[in-house]
């Protein structure tokens, strides 16, 4: 298992890759998907128990689905450094004839996407037929997702946290990116959600909170302690705190990079800040 | 003329029943959920053998439809039921995003389709179904016409791998195809020969076409009657075959003419034989409340149409 400086030198890496491949083609999401590549990596490199090859069925090994797909940049990147597909294929990253299309699909048969998302709010739902799945299996092993706090404004989400405890999915953990940012602005702005964590909470999941988003200490504690939680009737809840931008200093304390790429001489500057680590694609 | 006996009126809903509940003893990857209408649906006896294989969602049917698309990974076949509006309008993008998109064997089933649900009324009415899941690539789409074939396409679509719409209906309607057929998906089964038109029907307007052929051979008039229960992909082959012979159709459904089988009949013409069509189909226009036998006869959608439509297109020869 790769040792912190490891994983700090992948983010890094991760980060460019996120940087020059919304840069290419003037298209894509850096925003979100600089503030989760600390999750990410920690989760693919470390906390997922994963086989070496992937099976669309996925027995025997812990799945993540992406529920927010507007982050592709930051899934193709991990998913391809941690060996599913060539890091040489993200240049070809919303191209025509691109199997990384601008939101994830298994349409094109990609390695290591099991659903299509971007369609907001379905990515729930999915976690928990493949968490029951796993159940009727006897397979112990874990589901995890990922969904935008922005996106817990689509209804679905709420049938299916309902679902969950009631139902006592607890072989998932579900993590919602708490970066307080959508497209038109704040989410406090867009439409306040409240307390996050009383919402899921009142709905009779366990909720763990990883103040640090964006630190990877942080992430492997919080998410071994998501991990000790499971197997208890409960669905567990990370509420994980990032930066909308991070490690990117003018695309920080916005919504602007939520769904614009930088321009070339914004790259060189936000380049500069992330040195290259493991070798550009 | 080849004739029909009616074995006795039954629902296309318990066929599904019956199917599920034998594909519970044969198939241990059958899953099947359900938004809170077990018995609407017919699917008690599955969830009483198999506890452990059947989802409650309650009234939650985007979650149901993401739920199923999950429980693929790892093998299952799921079966969702619930009403076809519920099954389909209300859950179109979770559809084609989870299921169709993502190329998920899920299976959904879809039970008080059309006019016939009766005394609801137009807000349980779906008139648009076939045309929504039609539109979606890759989704299978078959509307069976009795008990028999809803059973037999119920074990048959387990078999096939890929996502399926499979729309059946409320009311007790005759009982006429064979018990333990065979069903071939996206192959039409011709019910009787004749010269002077075709009648492509599915779903409950099968036997009404049945119906129809009857009284147009007593006035002369031949009809061939082609049971269409699957409208995509569609059987061009055996509609051209017969279309050559006779030089017109009359299509029928329980379904909006814009978007149905009609109108795919429509095309298969057009680009190979452009012949006359006439259309015995719902005119763009939701549903009421009334019993389904004064529903279908408001709404021209009986025997009774067909025999109309079917004089309308051999005029126009």
């Amino acid at each position: 298992m790769p040792n912190i400086q490891e994983l700090k030198d992948l983010t890094t890496q991760v980060r460019r890759d996120i940087l020059r491949m919304v840069h290419k083609v003037n298209s894509g999401h850096p925003g979100g998907s600089l503030g989760c590549a600390e999750f990410f990596v920690t989760l693919y490199q470390d906390i997922m128990d994963r086989k070496d090859h992937f099976e669309m069925d996925g027995i025997g090994e812990d799945l993540f689905f992406l529920s927010n797909g507007h982050i592709s940049p930051v899934y193709y990147s991990v998913l391809a450094r941690s060996g599913y597909f060539s890091v040489d294929e993200l240049n070809t990253f919303r191209l025509i004839d691109s199997r990384l299309q601008g939101h994830p699909t298994t349409h094109e048969g990609l390695e290591g996407i099991r659903i299509a998302s971007g369609s907001l709010g379905q990515g729930m739902s999915v976690a928990i037929g493949a968490a029951e799945a796993k159940k009727l299996n006897g397979d112990s092993h874990l589901i995890y997702s990922l969904h935008g706090d922005g996106e817990l404004q689509e209804g679905q989400n709420w049938e299916a946290i309902m679902y969950a405890s009631a139902k006592k999915v607890d072989n998932l953990i579900s993590t919602i990116d708490l970066n307080g940012k959508q497209i038109d602005g704040a989410t406090d702005d867009v439409l306040p959600m409240g307390s996050i964590r009383q919402k899921f909470e009142a709905f009779g999941w366990l909720v763990i909170d990883i103040e640090e988003g964006n630190n990877i200490e942080a992430i492997l504690k919080g998410m071994t302690e998501a991990k000790s939680k499971t197997g208890n009737g409960k669905p567990v809840c990370v509420l994980l705190k990032t930066e909308m931008g991070n490690g990117v200093d003018f695309m920080m304390h916005t919504h602007a990079w939520h769904g614009k790429a930088p321009n070339d001489e914004q790259l060189e500057i936000a380049l500069t800040q992330n040195p290259e680590t493991l070798g550009d694609y | 003329m080849k004739t029909y006996e009616n074995t006795g009126n039954k629902d296309t809903r318990s066929g599904f029943g019956a199917g599920l509940t034998e594909l519970g003893q044969t198939n241990e990857n059958v899953v099947a959920l359900c938004a809170d209408l077990i018995g609407s649906l017919k699917m008690d006896a599955f969830k009483a053998n198999h506890p452990e294989r059947f989802y409650q969602v309650g009234i939650a049917e985007a979650n149901m439809i993401g739920i199923a698309a999950g429980l693929t990974i790892g093998g299952k076949i799921p079966f969702t039921g619930t009403f076809a509006n519920f099954s389909t309008g209300r859950v179109y993008d979770q559809i084609r995003q989870s299921v169709a998109y993502s190329g998920k064997n899920v299976k959904i089933c879809a039970s008080h389709a059309g006019i016939t649900l009766g005394e609801d009324g137009a807000t349980h009415q779906i008139l648009e179904d076939i045309g929504l899941m039609k539109m979606l690539p890759g989704m299978t789409v078959i509307n069976t016409c009795d008990f028999n074939q809803t059973k037999a396409a119920t074990l048959a679509i387990a078999e096939h791998k890929g996502p399926v719409y499979l729309r059946f209906g409320r009311p007790k309607v005759a009982n006429f195809t064979p018990e333990n057929q065979k069903f071939e998906i996206g192959k039409a089964v011709k019910l009787t020969e004749g010269n002077d038109v075709t009648l492509v029907a599915t779903g409950h307007l099968v036997w009404e076409a049945l119906e129809a052929a009857k009284a147009l051979y007593e006035e002369g008039i031949t009809a061939e009657v082609i049971n269409i229960h699957t409208i995509k992909p569609l059987d061009d082959k055996a509609i051209l075959e017969s279309v050559s012979k006779t030089g017109c159709v009359v299509t029928a459904e329980e379904h909006n003419y814009l978007g149905g089988l009609g109108e795919s009949v429509s095309r298969v013409l057009v680009k190979n034989n452009p012949l006359p069509q006439e259309f015995v189909a719902t005119n763009d226009t939701f549903g009421e409340s009334g019993t389904p036998a004064q529903l279908m006869d408001k709404y021209g959608l009986n025997s009774k149409a067909i025999i109309e439509a079917a004089k309308k297109a051999i005029k126009r020869k």
